[in-house]
């Protein structure tokens, strides 16, 4: 298992990345409040070059799919943006649809350094900070059911798996036991290597029972974890909204499929003394609970690290011009070089994350059905 | 801490995506794709397991044929050597037959040498005494022919009627 051995060694790297990554915004932070604090005194007519905030706005969700930036008139930059549908839930006044069009009016900075929007709809108002959030003006509850990036990025990928899945499947229905032809047999492999490293050594003889819960976890993971690498795609996976949900669906089929001897050995462990029971129950509770824990912020952090590194080093060339144009374009090579490297990475780790979601599921879900084997019998003698 | 509270209308969106993805490629894409996967593995293991088992009839074949073959090679000695047996048989059956043959012939042929010999020696025995007798004749002719012969026959017969 190359994968497993290339793991840590990812980790590894990806927390030295992070690490400097976050030494550098840092430094960015700083270095805008410093700015912050001059631009009272002096408006600069260069505007200031925030890479925490560049960086956090392309990792988290938006009500617009945002293209690019213009340069406009009076130095002001223009946003070209796709405006996306607000959906919203407000308790008292239902249901409302609009376009986040609605709020075209600019932006000011509060007291708390979030960004405000200028026009108002509805009552309603935007705030951004690392996040953008709409919400009342009267400080009432908004759910917000907006179809956001994120959101139809994942639309994109739902629109994609049906057509590559449900054209492959149809070959299959056509000829029986003919040899795969084309994009079938990428997917076969896939699907073989999902049924027999990751069903069959996990989960036994109930592995097809499971075949395609995990192969949609598998393929759903991978193909959102590719679109989110597309330049402008959206970092769908890297959002804890995303693997919360989808580690919670793989928990509840946990919770729902457990059998009889893994409820027992969790509450009641066989052959171990009352004392060190009340010890033992509650840590095989944690850990149970931690489980889908751990598979959310697995997944998150890792897509979400790849994303932010990918960001900061294409974001150096910025930087390093902003402080002279010489330097910016003599670090251009080097700022290529390492975010094709970081691309090729997660390229891999695209598949990685999705194979180790859906083997932790795999594992999770085979100790939970696990029949009761030889050993315990001896136990029970 | 703002990117690790999750969104209500993000988790609500992909759970209801996941579970519509989940629920039609089951239908559409996953149950008739491993299906038919495990019907082509089944098939050729099937293939397998029948071009084996056929790999085996034919070594079974082959050695079948091989034992006929040296049944066959070893009847053909047998054949062989039995008629070698049999010439040779009738070869010196025929040679003693021959030997016996010749014998008998030879033996026929003294017995008539024999016979012949005997009736050429008689009838040479019978030509001399007849030739002796006829001699005689002509001689005593010629004796008493003469009267002196009259006379010394007459003498000697009577010196032999003297004798009595």
């Amino acid at each position: 298992m190359i994968f497993k051995r290339l793991f840590p060694l990812m980790i590894l790297l990806f927390a030295l990345l992070g690490n400097t990554v976050s030494a550098f915004s840092q430094e960015e932070v700083s270095h805008q409040n410093v700015h912050n604090e001059h631009e009272g005194a002096a408006h600069e007519g260069k505007k200031q070059l925030n890479i925490t905030e560049l960086v956090f706005g392309h990792v988290s969700d938006s009500h617009e799919w945002h293209l690019f930036s213009l340069e406009g008139e009076h130095g002001h930059e223009k946003e070209i943006a796709l405006p996306l549908p607000v959906i919203l839930y407000r308790p008292g006044k239902g249901l409302s649809v609009f376009s986040y069009s609605k709020f075209h009016g600019g932006w000011y900075l509060d007291n708390a350094g979030n960004h405000i929007s200028n026009t108002t709809y509805d009552g309603l108002y935007v705030e951004k900070n690392m996040k953008e959030k709409i919400k009342a003006e009267d400080g009432s509850k908004v759910y917000d059911f907006s179809i956001t990036k994120n959101v139809l990025s994942m639309l994109i990928s739902v629109v994609i798996i049906f057509w590559l899945m449900i054209s492959a499947a149809k070959k299959y229905k056509a000829g029986l036991v003919a040899a795969p032809t084309g994009f079938q047999n990428a997917l076969e492999i896939a699907i073989i290597f999902i049924r027999d490293e990751v069903a069959k050594p996990n989960l036994g003889k109930k592995h097809p029972k499971y075949m395609p819960m995990l192969l949609t976890i598998f393929f759903f993971i991978w193909v959102n974890n590719l679109l989110g690498l597309l330049p402008g795609g959206a970092n769908f996976t890297g959002n804890i909204a995303v693997t919360l949900c989808l580690s919670l669906v793989s928990f509840i089929v946990l919770l729902v499929r457990a059998n009889g001897h893994f409820w027992g050995h969790l509450l009641n462990p066989p052959g171990v003394p009352t004392g060190i029971k009340f010890l033992l129950v509650p840590i095989e509770i944690i850990s149970l609970f931690i489980k889908p824990v751990a598979l959310t912020i697995r997944l998150f952090a890792n897509m979400l690290a790849g994303h932010i590194v990918i960001l900061c080093v294409v974001s150096m060339i910025f930087i390093f011009s902003a402080m002279s144009k010489a330097a910016g374009i003599g670090f251009v090579p080097v700022s290529l070089a390492f975010s094709v490297f970081m691309f090729m990475l997660e390229l891999l780790v695209a598949a990685i994350q999705a194979f180790i979601f859906t083997n932790l599921t795999a594992v999770f879900i085979g100790q939970a059905v696990e029949e009761v084997h030889a050993h315990d019998e001896a136990h029970a003698h | 801490m703002d990117l690790l509270t999750p969104e209500l209308g993000l988790f609500f969106w992909t759970l209801i995506a996941f579970i519509a993805v989940f629920l039609i490629l089951r239908k559409f894409a996953w149950g008739p794709i491993l299906s038919s996967l495990g019907e082509r593995e089944k098939g050729i293991a099937d293939s397998i397991a029948s071009a084996e088992r056929i790999k085996a009839e034919m070594t079974q074949f082959k050695s079948e044929n091989e034992k006929l073959m040296a049944q066959a090679r070893e009847e053909r000695t047998v054949m062989l050597r039995e008629a070698k047996e049999m010439k040779d048989r009738i070869v010196n059956e025929a040679k003693e037959q021959a030997k016996e043959e010749a014998n008998k012939i030879i033996v026929d042929a003294q017995h008539q040498i024999q016979q012949q010999k005997m009736a050429a020696l008689t009838e040479v025995k019978n030509e001399i005494g007849n030739l002796a007798v006829e001699v005689a004749t002509k001689i005593l002719r010629k004796q008493m022919s003469a009267a002196e012969g009259q006379d010394a026959y007459m003498q000697l017969l009577s010196e032999d009627i003297k004798l009595n």
